[in-house]
């Protein structure tokens, strides 16, 4: 690993640390803002330090491990939850080709042949931060929490996987940056795959474990779910996890179907590579804040489904509209290849 | 159950009819209300900022109380207990005094509150105090009660409820003590007027 | 490389013996989630990140995340499970014995290990693993296919409700007669 990976991983790292704390910061404000308040405005201008005192407040409470709790796994899976959190953001291609003391670099952690497939082994072993730390909590709650966490995660994974399947046949290859690059090439996925877009927004709400689809944590049901008996930076891990979870989604989804660091047009203007470059990445980074926010709107305007309809949307809705969506896909790159000649 | 009409026009009746395609693909819903809270993201708050801003009082608001002296400066109580005796929550309490000799430009009367308290946690802000007193000495006022963390500055002594002795800083109530007021605490019907 | 191999290899065997060691089965739960997640290191040492991936998403991700699932709500809280008589212990220790036994003979005598000549670094990648699979290994992959589909009839034919169950209690009213009658 070259000095400028390990540079940009570090980079990486404090971007998703700070836009997640922002994160919790924009929920808040669009929130109060979709509810006609004006949300936190106290510290600082505009309320814009409040994450430093959430963050503060965070650690200056107790950290309390409740008695029959299993002390190792109660600590576990915030741990978890937050490592599988961030590990994702490094196969994301954030910009294009920077070129700087007559070195190239990629604003992209690392290209595996199977990007995607990265992103999804990660997020997959994320459940089990919630399940072991609902379970540990020795609390039914929190037990009733990670076990929808688990069943809803596996639930939706699947329908996810469909719609990428589609999308992988049509650009050939499992590399986000290849995928990107495709997009560029051919124009957006979501001009081919609307209906894969809409089943993996859905899938990615309900793997985020955001409203309408926040079941294990569930307030009014479950009291705080899987995180009941968390306090202290343990809680305030699962929180951050929840929004890193989030902005990663929000760059995997700009990725995947909004041509990521791709802007139309821009390569015709003829600007310096790397001020083309560096524009590639303000987009990426617009098209993320834009879903992040999507994500927020969305949890602030819909009510949460029962359990049973979530299960019935994924088990009954999503996954065969997915199998629908491969076959259609697959037939129509069949035939247009067949009428090319 | 023909006859009850509906509390708002926006009322629906509910019925438990299976869903249609529409409403089992749940997105068209999603998206009306998607578009409703948009709209509620741009539209101007109403969100008064407290400590900063502050929302207009009326005139005749009930705030904090304040004790009266009359025009030569002298506190108008003379501690008959009628306020205590109103009040619903029980808030107001106060030890009476005999008038001294050379304390004449203090109280009008031969009798004062040496101690007259007002715990404003325990005060709804009812105006009963202000109804009963004979005096017209004690008056609520559209000033706010600041908020603590302790509960004992909540209970205001004389040096909190008496107004300054200085004329250019007496408290104006009147906004409340109207005309009305006055002829209604001077009619002679009412025995402490005779 | 070499060193990386041995701290996986380490991981791989002490989590493998935790699995089998541990008391509290969701210890050992964890410890074989590990142990899967060395194993994906191993296919990504040898270049079959494909591979490695897929074990994670399908192993760990899934099937393990069940197996969690059900060893919470059992609650098995006893530790050690329930005590076995004198017999069980002595006819495990056979068995496993004779277990042994075989595994060291038939190492012993078994063909020397040798690396595979000409390992070719291309080999675990999408493309490849694609080409052969639809090629070389097509009949045995949708035999594979054909097992799969038949296991998801199986369990939706097991999971499928009674006719004359009570009807849904969140329809009422009407609805509900109407269904009913």
């Amino acid at each position: 690993m070259t000095l400028a990976t390990a540079l940009f991983l570090l980079v990486l790292f404090v971007v998703t640390l700070t836009v997640a704390a922002y994160s919790t910061y924009a929920e808040r404000k669009v929130a109060a803002f979709l509810q006609d308040r004006i949300g936190p405005d106290r510290a600082g201008p505009f309320g814009i330090l409040q994450p430093l005192a959430d963050g503060t407040k965070m650690f200056m409470k107790e950290d309390f491990i409740p008695a029959a709790a299993n002390r190792r796994l109660f600590t576990l899976g915030p741990a978890i939850a937050m490592i599988t959190a961030l590990m994702t953001g490094v196969v994301i291609p954030w910009g294009g080709e920077l070129t700087l003391f007559g070195e190239t670099f990629r604003l992209q952690g690392t290209d595996p042949e199977i990007g995607i497939l990265f992103v999804f082994a990660i997020v997959s072993i994320g459940v089990y931060g919630i399940m072991l730390g609902g379970w540990a909590s020795n609390n039914k709650y929190a037990l009733l929490g990670s076990v929808r966490a688990a069943s809803q995660m596996v639930s939706y994974e699947l329908g996810m996987g469909l719609s990428i399947v589609a999308l992988v046949m049509l650009n050939g290859t499992l590399s986000l940056g290849g995928i990107v690059e495709h997009q560029a090439a051919h124009g957006w996925n979501i001009i081919y795959q609307p209906l894969g877009f809409i089943i993996f927004l859905v899938c990615a709400f309900a793997e985020t474990n955001r409203s309408p689809f926040d079941m294990p944590e569930c307030e009014t049901e479950l009291v705080g779910g899987y995180h009941t008996e968390f306090s202290s930076m343990k809680l305030g891990f699962f929180l951050f996890a929840e929004y890193t979870n989030m902005f990663i989604s929000s760059a995997v989804i700009s990725t995947l179907y909004f041509g990521g660091y791709h802007v139309p047009g821009l390569d015709r203007l003829g600007l310096d590579p790397n001020l083309t470059t560096l524009i590639g990445t303000a987009a990426m980074f617009a098209k993320t804040f834009f879903f992040i926010f999507f994500f927020m709107w969305v949890r602030w305007s819909t009510p949460r489904f029962r359990f049973d309809q979530l299960m019935n949307l994924g088990w009954k809705g999503l996954i065969p509209l997915g199998i629908a969506n491969v076959l259609i896909t697959g037939t129509v790159y069949h035939l247009a290849e067949l009428w090319k000649g | 159950m023909s006859d009850l009409r509906p509390l708002t026009t926006r009322s629906r009746v509910v019925s438990d009819k299976r869903m249609t395609l529409m409403e089992r693909i749940y997105l068209p819903a999603m998206v009306a209300g998607l578009l409703i809270t948009i709209r509620h993201f741009f539209r101007r708050k109403p969100t008064v900022r407290y400590p900063e801003q502050e929302r207009p009082r009326p005139a005749v608001y009930r705030g904090r109380h304040v004790l009266k002296r009359d025009e030569k400066g002298r506190e108008r109580c003379t501690a008959c207990g009628l306020c205590a005796v109103a009040c619903p929550a029980e808030a107001i309490s106060m030890v009476a005094d005999e008038r001294k000799p050379g304390e004449e430009h203090l109280y009008r009367e031969e009798k004062y509150a040496r101690i007259y308290e007002i715990d404003m946690l325990r005060c709804i802000y009812c105006g009963l105090c202000e109804e009963a007193c004979p005096k017209e000495a004690i008056f609520l006022t559209d000033r706010l009660v600041k908020a603590d963390r302790e509960r004992m500055p909540f209970v205001f002594g004389k040096d909190e409820l008496v107004e300054p002795m200085d004329p250019a800083r007496r408290i104006d109530v009147s906004g409340r003590q109207t005309a009305a007021v006055r002829t209604f605490k001077q009619n002679p019907r009412y025995a402490h007027n005779r | 490389m070499a060193a990386l191999f041995y701290i996986l290899a380490a991981i791989s065997v002490i989590s493998a013996l935790t699995v089998v060691g541990a008391r509290n089965p969701v210890n050992s739960v964890i410890a074989l989630v590990v142990c899967f997640l060395s194993i994906a290191g191993h296919y990504v040492l040898l270049n079959a990140q494909f591979l490695a991936m897929v074990h994670v998403i399908v192993y760990t991700g899934a099937i393990m995340v069940l197996f969690l699932f059900v060893i919470m709500l059992l609650n098995l809280n006893k530790p050690g499970g329930p005590r076995k008589s004198l017999a069980m212990r002595l006819a495990a220790a056979v068995a496993g014995g004779l277990l042994f036994l075989t595994l060291a003979a038939a190492v012993r005598q078994g063909v020397a290990i040798t690396p595979a000549a000409g390992f070719d670094p291309g080999v675990g990648l999408v493309r490849h693993v694609g080409q052969v699979l639809f090629t070389e290994f097509l009949l045995p992959f949708e035999v594979s296919s054909v097992l799969f589909l038949s296991a998801i009839v199986g369990v939706v034919m097991l999971a499928k409700k009674d006719k004359d169950e009570a009807p849904d209690p969140h329809i009422t009213g009407p609805e509900r007669a109407r269904r009913t009658a």
